[in-house]
């Protein structure tokens, strides 16, 4: 906490004076005000003068309105300090998060990186505001209290130094017993909802089963242990209040008898009996506040140290130094590949186990390479490398001949047009959405990459066109329709690369078909216009055979190794696993003669329409050992 | 005052810190809550509703009630004895230790009591509220046991859990607590009003008199910061809209080098949120200070008036002690008016919660069973549908006339397009819905005549979604059959191919599985699933092929697994797999609802019809 408050307060440090000094002074009249009374009681009552109480009663006035206007004061500095600084720590906050890698957004995950930056920060931003507004005001009149008892009658004073820590006592003795409770508490009413949502997820299974009454039992008891708990907190809690009005007001019986005894031999007057009275309550009321503060800060801490840790967790993948790549002239472009793996391995954090291993493999300028395997094989991972969202363990990645970790990463992302699994869009317009990659493209540039994707059709039908909103998720489009989206938006901005991660698979087969077309036609030729005249490169992640079988060069993977390389022809003579996915999502005849006869059965396609994702049911008989290719899209 | 007194609040969702400087700071984009239909209750009959969860505690209810009466008038009462206390202590020599002694005694008394029934009071209050929560939550998911799955279907899981979960937490909470603090309060005032008027009829009217002005003061405030605050929300809202999108596609942004740009879109929202923020802020920051200010001179005023009241006899003859009396209850007095606002606002929210929870309970269940429904012994295992429509939605039909006969131990492969209603039979096959029109019979007697658990304990499921709960791996296979024993769950999980992978688990049929099935992989799950079938041994088995992210080796357990589970008995098969489909006794082709082939692989690819040019078509990219 008081690293972050150093870290950000430069700016507001004069607030964090100015605030609550003057929040001082009003604590500084609060305690005056008993005394003040004591004194129109003493002189006024006790003179039978008039005057004095309307004297006596004008000071009580003016301390109010002076003490209200110096805590304006200190409640606007409370609010420029903890909202500037809340600012502070969010626009901070955020721009970590963009410099995060894939690793570091692993490490955290979305949901806990968004409570971080929204609810931590309130919370910090709540501490602040009740610190300065309060940290001095409660403890000074608790503390404040006690002094001034003391400096009226060392001896009636005593019973505060009695009576305040037994009542600080009190509450840390509560309070501490209180807080494992909480805790379980919460576990308990986390059970309620997890029972919830399995009944509701399960409830089919549930219904089949006919155990309705076995879950209802399940959530009755959970129900009644978390009321139990509860009601145990509740025992502990609703001590605090009846003990601290009671050792309060036995101090007020003390002051009291011990204030007669004084008053009788004429050592104190009767309206300095009362302040002591009135500064008992005042004591009281402040340690209430303590407590409160002390809840305050012990949940901002926590958040503190939970923003903190994204503060201080540094980039792993950074290009200081790197300088802008000279990119291969179109004359030599045979002699520079697009792209090249050597050795490449990787590991998620973590992982004992590669998750791709040793991949090599080169690409020349305008090809198109195909990656395919089963699920988990380390297709989008591999992919993942080239535009470096990843960097490699060993070995290296090279684009356009230059080592990813050479590019300035801005020029790299620039260069690799990618399209995730993940078709997702942002709210806005089909524009905004566009303009990813290069947020000044022309009208001319965002048709002829929604003509490319296929998807210049439906938005032409759409009223406003580019401009029509898109909202959060791209929920007003179809899955097909976001996913032709954001095949656009990887192509605006002419990419030297493009790397369609299974991108396809909410698209039928036609249009897949003609979506591969159109980037084949773009490869051939070398792209015009502002481009760098250097033809396009392709890399294509596909669990369908249809959608790389055409491609320059066919990589299959398995378990995160390269098993196979080569056209597919070649590889259908030569690589097993490629031949046994083939061979359960491509007809025997189209596979001609490759197939030695009996190897395996005929195994006719998926009786799914073309909508839906092709299912290599790879050896559900005649397969033998383990293959790699599974089945599965979306 | 007591910072723990709504410790219940602590475990809902968006606990917020209580005390009464609160910075309203919290709260981000509000989740949209769908409304479940009915009329909206009138706020008597939320309140009449409510007092009869109260009544099986009434006890409680009273005791409660009782003691915090009692409590507040022995509180109130102490002031007095105060003031008297303090009118025996005049001065040098004139002090009556006599009369001081039993009044230190009776007000150590009037403490003790004081004290004891707040304790009494509190200690009901939250039993109370969490006994009457922990019956509300029990009721809530009863009901829940009793909507049809068409409810459970149409409305977000999300908003139901949080009606059971953390509208009763805000019913108890609220409720309960706040009405207490309100009754408190009224008791408060009312028993001040008493008691001052008891001592000085014209200082009482004084107080009275300039209370309101605090009440005022605190009402213009909150007026105010009330509307820069929801200007502050509608920015927090926007703010997190933006990070719940931009964090979300975080991935996105890195991959697309977008981060820049994303920043400047950030530090627009987070500028005007802190105008926004600023300002709601300071304002409502006032509203303590401003109260302060405004009870200080009214104390201020209160000790002028009082005292020359004590010297001149005007308004009123009072002793200095009296004067000491008023100075607290002016204090006490505008406490229960200040903290009126935010007890009401607690209130509402838990009448808006307890609206929310009563639409759920109020919601139309499923039809039970009929009196004289038949129970089905262990069926043969015929099914016969005949001319069954459905529609989930009415005016558009799902399923039209669909007729299938089917004799016991046959095989039928469910295949079509995605949408083509082939889970929607299953549904309607174990009544999770109920036909449209035509009739679904089992053994020749139609469905709706039997029993729902009869007839659903002869089917076998095994859906394509796995689910698994959190318990052990044996409880999970014993879920149809709980009185299995060990043996019997190691056969069936054997059977299933399940035993080789449950054995090398640490702790084996006696792991535990965390939440969402825990670490297995899909296919382990679904072979965990077809053992809790295996276990339970139907006549008929209703199973939706996997369609994705199973690797290889698992993939051939499972298939092997449901060869095995399907022997001998009638089954019908959302079919994905080639082999399942080709040894089918017979394929029904689905598309828009209707069933358009029928036959075996070979007929229908020699009728040379939709199924054949489906098989065709498919890879001729």
């Amino acid at each position: 906490m008081l690293e972050l408050l150093k870290r950000f307060s430069a700016g507001y440090r004069r607030y964090f004076i100015i605030g609550p000094a003057c929040k001082l002074l009003e604590v500084f009249f609060d305690l005056l005000t008993p005394l003040v009374i004591a004194r129109m009681i003493d002189e006024g009552v006790g003179a039978r003068d008039p005057a004095a109480v309307l004297r006596y009663g004008a000071l009580l006035a003016a301390m109010a309105v002076v003490g209200m206007g110096f805590t304006l004061v200190c409640q606007k500095m409370a609010a420029l300090a903890s909202q500037g600084m809340g600012t502070g720590m969010r626009a901070a906050l955020y721009r970590r998060i963009n410099e995060f890698a894939y690793v570091e957004l692993d490490r955290f995950g979305t949901p806990s990186l968004i409570t971080r930056i929204t609810n931590d920060v309130n919370q910090i931003q709540l501490a602040i505001a009740l610190g300065v507004r309060q940290l001095i005001r409660w403890p000074f009149l608790a503390i404040g209290s006690m002094v001034a008892a003391l400096l009226i009658d060392v001896r009636l004073g005593l019973v505060f130094l009695v009576s305040t820590p037994l009542i600080g006592l009190v509450f840390w003795l509560v309070m501490a017993r209180c807080v494992p409770y909480f805790k379980q508490m919460q576990a308990k009413l986390d059970r309620i909802g997890l029972i919830t949502r399995e009944g509701l997820s399960g409830v089919r299974v549930i219904r089949a089963f006919v155990r309705g009454d076995h879950e209802r039992a399940r959530f009755r008891e959970a129900a009644e242990q978390q009321a139990g708990v509860a009601i145990a907190v509740g025992r502990l809690s609703s001590v605090l209040n009846p003990v601290t009005f009671l050792v309060m007001n036995l101090g007020v019986c003390a002051i009291l008898w011990m204030g007669g005894i004084q008053v009788e031999v004429g050592e104190l007057t009767q309206g300095e009996v009362m302040a002591f009275v009135n500064y008992m309550t005042q004591t009281l009321l402040s340690i209430v506040y303590v407590a409160n503060l002390v809840v305050v800060f012990t949940k901002a801490g926590a958040s503190a140290s939970r923003v903190n840790e994204v503060l201080h967790c540094a980039p792993s993948i950074t290009d200081g130094g790197n300088t802008p790549v000279a990119l291969p002239a179109p004359s030599d472009a045979g002699a520079v590949p697009a792209l090249r793996l050597d050795r490449a391995c990787f590991a998620f954090e973590g992982s004992e186990v590669d998750t791709v291993r040793d991949a090599t493999l080169t690409l020349g300028l305008g090809q198109t390479l195909g990656i395919i395997g089963g699920t988990g094989s380390g297709k989008s991972t591999l992919v993942s490398l080239i535009p470096r969202l990843y960097d490699v363990r060993s070995g290296s990645v090279e684009v356009m001949g230059t080592d990813v970790r050479r590019w300035p990463l801005s020029q790299l992302r620039r260069a690799v047009g990618i399209v995730p699994q993940r078709a997702a869009l942002v709210s806005g317009t089909i524009r905004t959405n566009l303009c990813w990659r290069d947020d000044e493209a022309l009208d001319g540039e965002l048709w002829a990459a929604l003509e490319m994707a296929q998807a210049a059709e439906f938005v032409r039908k759409l009223p406003r066109g580019l401009d029509a909103p898109v909202e959060a998720g791209g929920r007003n489009f179809s899955g097909g329709q976001r996913q032709r989206l954001t095949i656009a938006r990887a192509l605006v901005g002419d990419p030297l690369l493009l790397i369609l991660d299974d991108s396809a698979s909410a698209l039928d087969f036609k249009t897949d078909a003609a979506l591969r077309h159109a980037i084949r036609a773009r490869s051939g030729e070398a792209a015009d216009g502002a481009g760098s005249g250097l033809p396009l490169t392709t890399v294509i992640v596909s669990q369908r055979v249809s959608s790389v079988r055409d491609a320059d060069l066919i990589c299959v993977m398995s378990h995160g190794s390269v098993a196979g390389l080569g056209t597919h022809d070649e590889l259908l003579a030569e690589c097993p696993l490629y031949r046994e996915i083939c061979l359960s999502q491509l007809r025997r005849e189209e596979l001609g003669g490759a197939v030695a006869a009996g190897e395996a059965p005929a195994t006719p396609p998926g009786p799914e329409p073309p909508a839906d994702a092709s299912r290599p049911d790879a050896g559900a008989e005649g397969a033998r050992g383990p293959i790699d290719a599974k089945g599965g899209a979306r | 005052m007591n910072p723990y007194a709504s410790a219940g609040s602590v475990s809902t969702v968006t606990a917020s810190v209580s005390g009464n400087d609160n910075l309203n700071g919290e709260g981000g984009p509000g989740a949209p809550r769908d409304r479940i239909g009915g009329e909206r209750l009138s706020t008597a009959a939320v309140t009449r509703r409510l007092l009869s969860y109260v009544r099986p505690h009434a006890v409680s209810f009273s005791v409660s009630f009782i003691s915090a009466a009692v409590s507040v008038v022995l509180q109130l009462y102490t002031p007095i004895l105060i003031g008297q206390g303090i009118d025996l202590i005049i001065g040098a020599g004139r002090v009556d230790f006599a009369a001081l002694a039993p009044l230190v005694r009776l007000l150590a008394l009037t403490v003790a009591g004081a004290s004891a029934f707040q304790w009494l009071q509190g200690y009901c209050v939250n039993r109370l509220s969490y006994e009457t929560v922990r019956d509300m939550r029990i009721q809530a998911y009863g009901k829940l046991d009793r909507m049809p799955l068409s409810f459970i279907d149409a409305h977000p899981h999300g908003d139901l859990i949080s009606r059971v979960v953390n509208d009763v937490d805000q019913v108890g909470d609220g409720l309960l607590q706040g009405f207490t603090q309100l009754f408190t309060g009224v008791v408060t005032i009312v028993g001040t009003l008493l008691f001052m008027l008891s001592i000085s009829a014209p200082m009482a009217v004084v107080v009275v008199l300039v209370t309101p002005l605090s009440v005022a003061a605190a009402a213009l405030i909150a007026r105010f910061s009330n509307r820069s605050f929801t200007d502050q929300q509608r920015n927090q809202g926007q703010l997190g809209g933006y990070i719940e999108e931009y964090v979300g596609n975080q991935r996105l942004v890195d991959a697309f080098a977008y981060g820049g740009r994303a920043q400047e879109g950030f530090d627009a929202i987070n500028a005007a949120l802190y105008t926004a923020g600023e300002r709601a802020q300071f304002l409502s920051s006032l509203s303590n200070p401003g109260t302060r200010f405004i009870n200080n001179l009214i104390y201020g005023v209160v000790a002028v008036i009082g005292c020359l009241g004590v010297i001149t006899g005007v308004p009123a003859p009072l002793t200095v002690g009296e004067v000491q009396t008023f100075l607290s209850y002016a204090n006490q007095y505008t406490k229960p008016f200040n903290e009126v606002t935010s007890v009401i606002m607690q209130i509402q929210t838990a009448y808006a919660s307890a609206r929310r929870l009563f639409a759920l309970l109020d919601a139309d269940e499923e039809e039970p069973d009929a009196e004289d429904a038949v129970e089905l012994g262990r069926p043969r295992g015929e099914v016969c549908l005949e001319h069954v429509d459905f529609s989930y939605v009415e005016d558009r039909p799902l399923l039209r006339d669909i007729c299938v006969d089917a004799r016991a131990g046959m095989r039928f492969a469910l295949v079509g397009p995605t949408g083509c209603g082939k889970t929607t039979l299953i549904n309607l096959l174990l009544r999770f819905y109920d036909v449209d029109a035509g009739t679904i019979s089992v053994d020749g007697i139609d469905t709706q005549r039997i029993a729902r658990a009869s007839l659903r304990r002869s089917f076998g499921m095994v859906l394509q979604d796995t689910w698994l709960f959190e318990g052990t791996v044996h409880d999970n296979i014993a879920y149809g059959r709980p009185d299995a024993t060990r043996e019997q769950v190691v056969d069936a999980a054997r059977r299933a191919h399940a035993d080789a992978f449950i054995a090398a688990l640490p702790d084996g049929y006696d792991t535990v599985i965390g939440e969402d099935g825990g670490s297995f992989s899909a296919g382990q799950k679904q072979l965990l699933c077809i053992a809790r079938v295996m276990l339970t041994d139907p006549a008929i088995l209703l199973l939706d092929e996997a369609t994705s992210s199973i690797d290889t080796r698992t993939e051939l357990q499972v298939q092997a697994a449901f060869d095995e589970l399907m022997d001998g008995r009638t089954s019908f098969v959302v079919a994905h797999r080639l082999s399942t489909i080709r040894n089918a006794d017979c394929i029904l082709y689905m598309r828009d609802g209707r069933i358009l082939e029928r036959g075996t692989h070979d007929e229908l690819l020699a009728r040379g019809g939709a199924y054949a040019e489906l098989y065709n078509s498919q890879f001729s990219a």
